[in-house]
């Protein structure tokens, strides 16, 4: 009895629970409405089973419970009523299943008129490519990646020549504009997730993978990885800003493109902007904090110069030599509270040098 | 049977501790060994939940719970909970104990190998559990150990974490196979005279067929974890494409991190029916016994059975729709997936409909057999958004998939774990459980899931992403989401901290529990006529039983008793009955 009486209270809490839930989804922000309908027939349809299997059961519990005065019914089959709920349960599974496959059908068609932006993922940092003027991209490949050209556009491409290199700021796109997102990773898989975009779409070294939307709400969106890439996973963020038309062309006006970077950062340049790009190119900032906060190491601001505690219980200044070694060889003295995750970064003399005094800004 | 005069190597002295009881051959003693050791790794796995449930509820409360050990602590309780207990729990340790006993056998037909895949299971849970006496501890790739990220620095356990991890799988794997070949060959050739297939319990028929499942997935899933290995020990690239890593070009090239995915689900979604099919096995037979109805429809049941397992093993891309495989094969992979719904669906509604027009003894076995049938409706009902690829999309990777297979695999199985633990308990002991502690049990088990995993699919909804170290800082989640993390974690410790009392049930009732008799719940099945209780080593004294009749003879029209033991012969009655054309015979009752 009591049994009946909690899977009814259930029943009616999970009722109640949905229409009171303060916890639904974000605001559609894409033209991928139709996949919201397609998750609201599968709750309707799924939530009336829910419901009156339950009920059902609590039916039985309550009318047929033990009685040593009665016996139970002898029914091994009933062909008819098995015949009918196959038949049902069939009918019910297509009217989920053939939506679903309508609105997948626009998933994987790509409209003609789709711009080609590329977004690739790296541990733990997402970076773009917009086409420039000819809008189109070039030719890239990993093979091609050195410090000065990190997504690896083919230099000899033409095509390639004006793209658009975005590396730790937020991307931009169009309002209204159909957007086809090429998806490439350096290393290891990623997820390129935009919850109100609906769409998403995993990141896979080796290949090229993609996914359409048109956005359809103007504004800042925060892109996250959703596929789990190492212990920096759940801080691999970034942004998207979708810009109304006008917006859209005064901001890639200020871009320079792929051919007027190269060259640019040669060596004997400015080394804290050096540094500041080396963080960001490598994907540091998923891991070392610049506001203080604690992350998977430990944070960069006010860390050089500062004594920090060892695992063996020494000490040490954070100071060129020890960052230089931590860099290179990071597990040889580990910090206190930090567990030995962090690949060796080979960097060369300069490139230390220009790491190191970009540390030194952050702690003024 | 050619196996009734055959000697169980008593020679080494049989009443020894030791040979009774650690180095046994005795399927009855080996099932105990596989569930103890099941259940002890288990409870590890449930303290891993509780320290990530601080780290999402109480971001920082505990200062060890960095993100590397969030990482581990994921990972191990995954593989734990799906590999090491649940597979090992439902073939090792139901399947022993009730194959030779339900099929009227003396014992499985190969006692040594049986002995050995006990050993080597242990032997793969003490490798599992070394990873975290290594350097670095054990791996922190997810229970998937999806290549290039399993064997790149970046992820915890790199070193040793991994290699320890697939040689674990390995070794588990080699259990795994004495075991179900011997589950197969049993089944197959030592069931007792009289117990045609169609008279077979449905318990038999599932593991049976989860036992096929699991020969046919595992070799996959060894193969990919054999290939891995080679990833990593010997710089092979099976799995690795060109690589720019940290900055650095590695010296890999040519390999696919999507084959290793198509492999390791072409195991991984059997995997869920070589859990779940069992279980609903189980189940089946326990609805009966305490609706005191056969079970409704029992060769459709059966068919469902056989149709699940083989359509199981063409569903497998539904958990890659997302991966970047070539996106024509979503039409193909959902179009399976939802017809696994339906016979799927006609278990559901044949175990409800087994309640109808019965005699419900509402005990704790029965409590937990309903408890199943409704959460895994609800993980089966959500199955359907997943499966659907145009659902799945916007779901995928978020907490609507935790709750969706925590749900369908961890609750709803682990209810039958329990209902079948409480149903056989008086069998295995010869001692009745407390009733009072049990129902306790039961209300705190299934309440407390339901706080759990209801509202995680709400979380899901809104978008938030699964295998999340911290949360801070996502302004798409709302403020009130974390308050809801806060009452899951409480809700999740509670229900944990509550299975103590299913320990103490065990344990005390051991000495303390009532003399529970042969068959304290008048079931059919055949191991509930043994003439000993517990049934001594080799089941049966002199003679094999000799079946007359399928499992489900309950509540027979005309018989003053409400059930007929399979090994009783039929009656004149019955007999004039089925003589004269079958004019009052119950409708479809296998003969």
């Amino acid at each position: 009895m009591a049994l009946a009486i909690v899977l009814i209270l259930m029943v009616v809490g999970s009722v109640i629970f949905h229409f009171w839930s303060p916890w639904w989804f974000t605001p559609l922000a894409s033209n991928w409405g139709a996949m919201d309908d397609t998750i609201m027939i599968t709750f309707w349809v799924t939530g009336f089973v829910f419901i009156a299997v339950n009920l059902f059961i609590a039916y039985c519990v309550i009318k047929f419970r033990h009685s040593p005065d009665r016996k139970a019914e002898y029914e091994p089959e009933n062909h008819k009523l098995e015949g009918w709920l196959t038949g049902l349960t069939s009918l019910g599974v297509f009217a989920m299943l053939a939506p679903g496959l309508i609105v997948y059908t626009d998933f994987i068609n790509v409209p003609e008129d789709a711009v080609i932006i590329e977004a690739v993922g790296h541990q733990w940092q997402w970076s773009y490519r917009l086409p420039g003027a000819d809008g189109a991209l070039g030719k890239a490949d990993n093979r091609n990646i050195t410090f000065d050209n990190p997504l690896g556009i083919d230099p000899d491409d033409p095509w390639g020549q004006d793209d658009i290199v975005v590396i730790g700021e937020p991307a931009h796109i169009q309002l209204d504009q159909p957007i086809k997102f090429n998806l490439r990773s350096k290393d290891v898989l990623h997820n390129f997730y935009v919850p109100q975009w609906r769409a998403k779409m995993d990141v896979v070294p080796g290949l090229v993978s993609y996914f359409w939307l048109t956005p359809t709400v103007a504004g800042g969106f925060e892109v996250l990885c959703a596929e789990l890439c190492g212990v920096g996973h759940y801080n691999m963020r970034s942004n998207v800003v979708v810009d109304g038309a006008v917006d859209y062309k005064r901001w890639l006006a200020k871009q320079i493109t792929f051919a007027e970077s190269q060259g640019k950062q040669a060596p004997g340049g400015d080394p804290v902007a050096r540094g500041e790009k080396l963080a960001k190119q490598n994907g540091c900032l998923a891991c070392h904090s610049l506001d203080g906060s604690r992350g998977v190491g430990p944070t960069w601001k006010g860390m050089y110069g500062r004594t920090e505690t060892l695992t063996d219980g020494s000490t040490v200044i954070a100071e060129d030599a020890y960052l230089a070694e931590s860099i290179t060889d990071p597990n040889a003295k580990m910090v206190e509270g930090y567990a030995p995750v962090m690949a060796a970064y080979p960097l060369g003399e300069e490139d230390l040098a220009a790491m190191i005094a970009y540390f030194m800004t952050l702690s003024e | 049977m050619a196996y009734a005069d055959q000697d169980h190597g008593h020679h080494e002295g049989p009443d020894a501790f030791i040979w009774k009881y650690v180095w046994s051959q005795d399927h009855k003693v080996i099932a105990i060994q596989y569930g103890c050791t099941a259940i002890a790794v288990g409870i590890l796995a449930l303290v891993l939940s509780w320290l990530m449930r601080m780290q999402i509820g109480y971001p920082g409360s505990l200062e060890f719970v960095d993100p590397t050990a969030y990482y581990q602590y994921v990972t191990m309780h995954g593989m734990i909970m799906v590999i090491y207990l649940l597979t090992a729990f439902f073939l090792g340790g139901f399947g022993n104990y009730l194959i030779p006993l339900m099929c009227g056998a003396r014992d499985m037909v190969f006692p040594f190998m049986n002995m050995l895949s006990y050993w080597f299971y242990l032997a793969s849970v003490l490798i599992l559990c070394a990873s975290y006496f290594v350097p670095g501890g054990p791996t922190g790739a997810g229970w998937t150990l999806y290549p290039p990220q399993s064997i790149l620095q970046g992820t915890p356990g790199v070193d040793w974490g991994i290699i320890l991890m697939l040689a674990s799988l390995a070794v588990f794997i080699i259990a795994f196979t004495m075991g179900g070949l011997n589950y197969i060959t049993t089944v197959l050739q030592a069931r007792c005279r009289g117990m045609t297939l169609m008279r077979m319990p449905l318990t038999i028929w599932a593991i049976f067929t989860a036992t096929v499942l699991g020969l046919l997935a595992f070799p996959a899933l060894f193969v990919s974890a054999v290939m891995l290995m080679f990833d990593r020990l010997l710089d092979t690239s099976f799995f690795m494409p060109y690589i720019v890593h940290m900055g650095q070009a590695l010296d890999t090239g040519g390999g696919s991190p999507v084959l290793f995915q198509h492999l390791f689900w072409f195991f991984g979604h059997p995997e869920v029916y070589i859990v779940a099919l069992p279980a609903f096995g189980l189940v089946s037979d326990i609805l009966s016994t305490h609706a005191r109805k056969n079970i409704f429809g029992y060769r459709m049941m059966v068919w469902a059975i056989v149709a699940i397992g083989a359509i199981s093993f063409i569903v497998w891309a539904h958990h890659m729709y997302i991966s970047g495989m070539n996106l024509y094969l979503g039409y193909f992979f959902a179009t399976t997936t939802l017809i696994i719904a339906i016979p799927t669906a006609i278990k559901v509604y044949n175990w409800t409909i087994t309640l109808w027009n019965g005699n419900i003894v509402l005990n704790t076995p029965m409590l937990f057999a309903i408890g199943f049938v409704s959460t895994f409706l609800i993980g089966g009902l959500t199955g359907l958004f997943l499966g659907n690829v145009a659902v799945d999309i916007p779901l995928s990777d978020t907490y609507f998939v935790i709750a969706h297979f925590h749900m369908v695999m961890a609750i709803a199985p682990v209810m039958v774990v329990f209902a079948a633990i409480y149903h056989w308990y008086p069998k295995m002991t010869g001692r009745m459980y407390n009733e009072t502690l049990g129902k306790w049990h039961f209300w705190t088990t299934f309440l407390g899931t339901y706080l759990i995993y209801f509202p995680m699919h709400y979380l899901g909804f809104e978008g938030m992403p699964r295998r999340y170290y911290a949360y801070e800082g996502y302004e798409f989640i709302s403020e009130s989401a974390h308050s809801l993390n806060e009452f899951i974690t409480v809700a999740a410790i509670a229900v944990g901290v509550l299975q103590v009392l299913f320990l103490i049930n065990m344990v005390w009732s051991l000495k303390a529990g009532k003399e529970a008799g042969p068959n304290p719940w008048g079931a059919t099945t055949l191991e509930w006529q043994t003439p000993d209780t517990p049934p001594c080593h080799g089941n049966w004294r002199d003679e094999l039983p000799v079946v007359y009749r399928w499992a489900y003879d309950y509540s027979v029209p005309g018989e003053e008793v409400d059930f007929i033991p399979q090994n009783q012969p039929r009656s004149a009655t019955e007999q004039s009955l089925s003589d004269s054309g079958g004019e009052g015979q119950p409708q479809g009752a296998p003969a």
